[in-house]
């Protein structure tokens, strides 16, 4: 295999509380390459504080330490904050959940679209316009020059949600964390939203961290897969090969999933103290 | 007797038709599953029956009885709906008291004190969660507020709108085999609006598939199960949820 886009060993995070600090991320390793890792786990298992560690998003008093944090050449943990702000966004990129809290209402789609663009490019107004109607339309946006003028609080949340990802994907990053980036929406747009995702990683050559609570969706859409329990990876698999899975929280996860062709009077529910020693 | 009669059922905002031509026979004691693609209008069905889409033409009677197109008090209190976010539809700065005394005081019934603790217990949540705020409360906690605020009024329907959707597998599990113990505890009849046809699979008796406003085949969840249905959309839809990918 090459040389992995994102390397990572040993990652924690701890913050102080009442009662002494809590770790929340506990020594999680893994690498990247141009491929679709998913991190699946249920909410609280420190998901989320993996994902924005990466960007050096935690803030104070969270303290993030790792024996190895390595992007292309870069030392995430080392490099200066000058250098982290043309990592974020032009290298690695982040989408998240709600589309509604990561837009600015008062910049209309077009203009921080376009913003995204010229803080890592420079290039004349005309060029960025047409890049960033380009850009609507890869996200299948079906009237771009229209979007191109509305504000955030005028696009419905599937909407929302593409036009981050256009801002997101603009600079071309390398790579792609998109942290329960269709939970927020319509179930029924979740779909459409996914398929733009994919068609852009693959497309471009990128490498995708894909964070859901969702086991079936994760193992639908990427080709490997991290289960988190308790700021823990507790086990690691081609997606292909999840019902294979043995970790005892993996296989309850599994179990408590209704099937198609359900015959069971009642649906088994995590018993936690099975694999929960002290 | 039908709990839920719907007869040739045109539903509209604004101009817009959005269901066209929709007659179901519900029995008393059934769950019954609306599945079918965005905006297909299967919410809007449920919005009609509850009189929150009150642009509607045809017939609509819960046990024999016709309702009309206002918010109608007689039948708030025999069908309640439960939504996709419970976060959303409770209000941030009531406690659980609150929330499940209100539909008491609304209808100017008594006995908050003694019904608010047993909705709880029989809901699954702890009496220590009586006087927090959603905000101090897990999803599937706040799920379980939100069914048990919809049951304060002892009502014999539940439409159930994506009512575990917003939910980690395992929180799931738990709220489908409470939906499912109540269902059989107080005889209740629900219809189960879900994307999702294995929890149709779990927890129905019959379903219809949906297709722009209107139903293109009701059939038994043995059916379902056996991969029988006869409609070529229904049968696409069960495909896809094989394999996964898109709703
Ligand atoms: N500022 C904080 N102080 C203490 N604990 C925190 C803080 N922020 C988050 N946590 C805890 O970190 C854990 C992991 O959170 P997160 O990564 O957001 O989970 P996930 O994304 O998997 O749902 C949670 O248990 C959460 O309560
Ligand atoms: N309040 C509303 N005003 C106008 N149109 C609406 C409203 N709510 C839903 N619609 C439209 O009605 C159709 C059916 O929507 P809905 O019942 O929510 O579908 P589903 O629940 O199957 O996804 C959709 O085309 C939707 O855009
Ligand atoms: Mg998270
Ligand atoms: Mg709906």
């Amino acid at each position: 295999m090459s040389e992995p886009l994102l390397d990572v060993q040993n990652l924690r995070v701890r913050f102080p509380t009442a009662t002494g600090p809590v770790e929340v991320v506990r020594g999680v390793s893994f690498s990247l390459g141009r491929e679709r890792l998913g991190i699946v786990g249920e909410s609280g298992s420190g998901k989320s504080m993996t994902g924005r560690s990466i960007l050096r998003l935690i803030r104070a008093p969270g303290v993030v330490t790792a024996d190895r944090l390595r992007f292309e050449s870069k030392d995430l943990l080392s490099i200066s904050e000058r250098e982290m702000r043309k990592v974020r966004g032009a290298r690695i990129s982040m989408v998240m959940q709600d589309p509604k809290f990561s837009l600015n209402p008062v910049m209309t789609v077009g203009e921080q679209i376009g913003e995204a663009l010229a803080v890592h490019e420079k290039l004349p107004r005309k060029q960025i316009r047409q890049r960033v109607l380009d850009m609507l339309e890869a996200v299948q946006i079906r009237d771009p020059e229209r979007v191109f003028r509305l504000y955030p609080h005028e696009v419905s949340g599937g909407m929302g949600q593409r036009v981050m990802i256009a801002m997101m994907l603009i600079p071309a990053p390398s790579i792609l964390i998109a942290d329960e980036p269709t939970s927020a929406l319509d179930v029924s747009v979740q779909g459409e939203v996914l398929k733009i995702i994919d068609e852009l990683i693959t497309q471009n050559g990128m490498g995708l961290i894909f964070i859901s609570h969702d086991l079936h969706l994760v193992s639908a859409f990427c080709d490997r897969i991290l289960v988190m329990y308790r700021g823990e990876v507790v086990e690691e698999c081609r997606a292909s090969e999840l019902d294979k899975a043995t970790h005892p929280y993996t296989r309850g996860l599994l179990a408590s999933v209704p099937r198609l062709d359900e015959t069971r009077e009642e649906l088994p529910v995590l018993d936690r103290s099975q694999w929960e020693t002290a | 007797m039908n709990a839920i009669s719907l007869r040739n059922l045109d539903i509209s905002y604004g101009d817009t038709l959005v269901v066209e031509g929709l007659s179901l026979d519900i029995a008393e004691g059934e769950c019954f599953g609306l599945v079918g693609e965005s905006g297909s209008g299967k919410s809007t069905v449920l919005r009609a029956i509850t009189g929150l889409a009150p642009d509607w033409e045809g017939e609509i009677s819960l046990f024999g009885q016709a309702r009309g197109k206002r918010i109608d008090r007689t039948f708030a209190a025999l069908c309640q709906m439960v939504f996709q976010d419970p976060y959303g539809s409770l209000h941030p700065r009531q406690t659980v008291d609150a929330t499940l005394s209100e539909p008491l005081t609304i209808h100017g019934i008594g006995g908050a004190d003694k019904r608010v603790p047993e909705m709880m217990e029989a809901c699954g949540l702890d009496p220590k969660f009586r006087f927090r705020l959603p905000h101090q409360l897990s999803g599937g906690q706040r799920q379980r507020v939100a069914i048990a605020r919809a049951l304060m009024l002892k009502p014999k329907i539940l439409l159930l709108d994506e009512p575990t959707s917003a939910l980690d597998v395992s929180v799931q599990a738990e709220i489908l085999n409470l939906l499912k113990r109540l269902r059989r505890e107080q005889g209740l009849t629900y219809i189960l609006v879900t994307h999702d046809l294995p929890v149709v699979s779990f927890l129905c008796d019959r379903l219809a598939v949906m297709r722009q406003g209107r139903i293109v085949e009701v059939a038994t969840v043995d059916a379902l199960k056996s991969n029988t249905m006869t409609d070529p959309y229904s049968r696409e839809l069960v495909e896809k949820s094989t394999t996964r990918l898109s709703a």
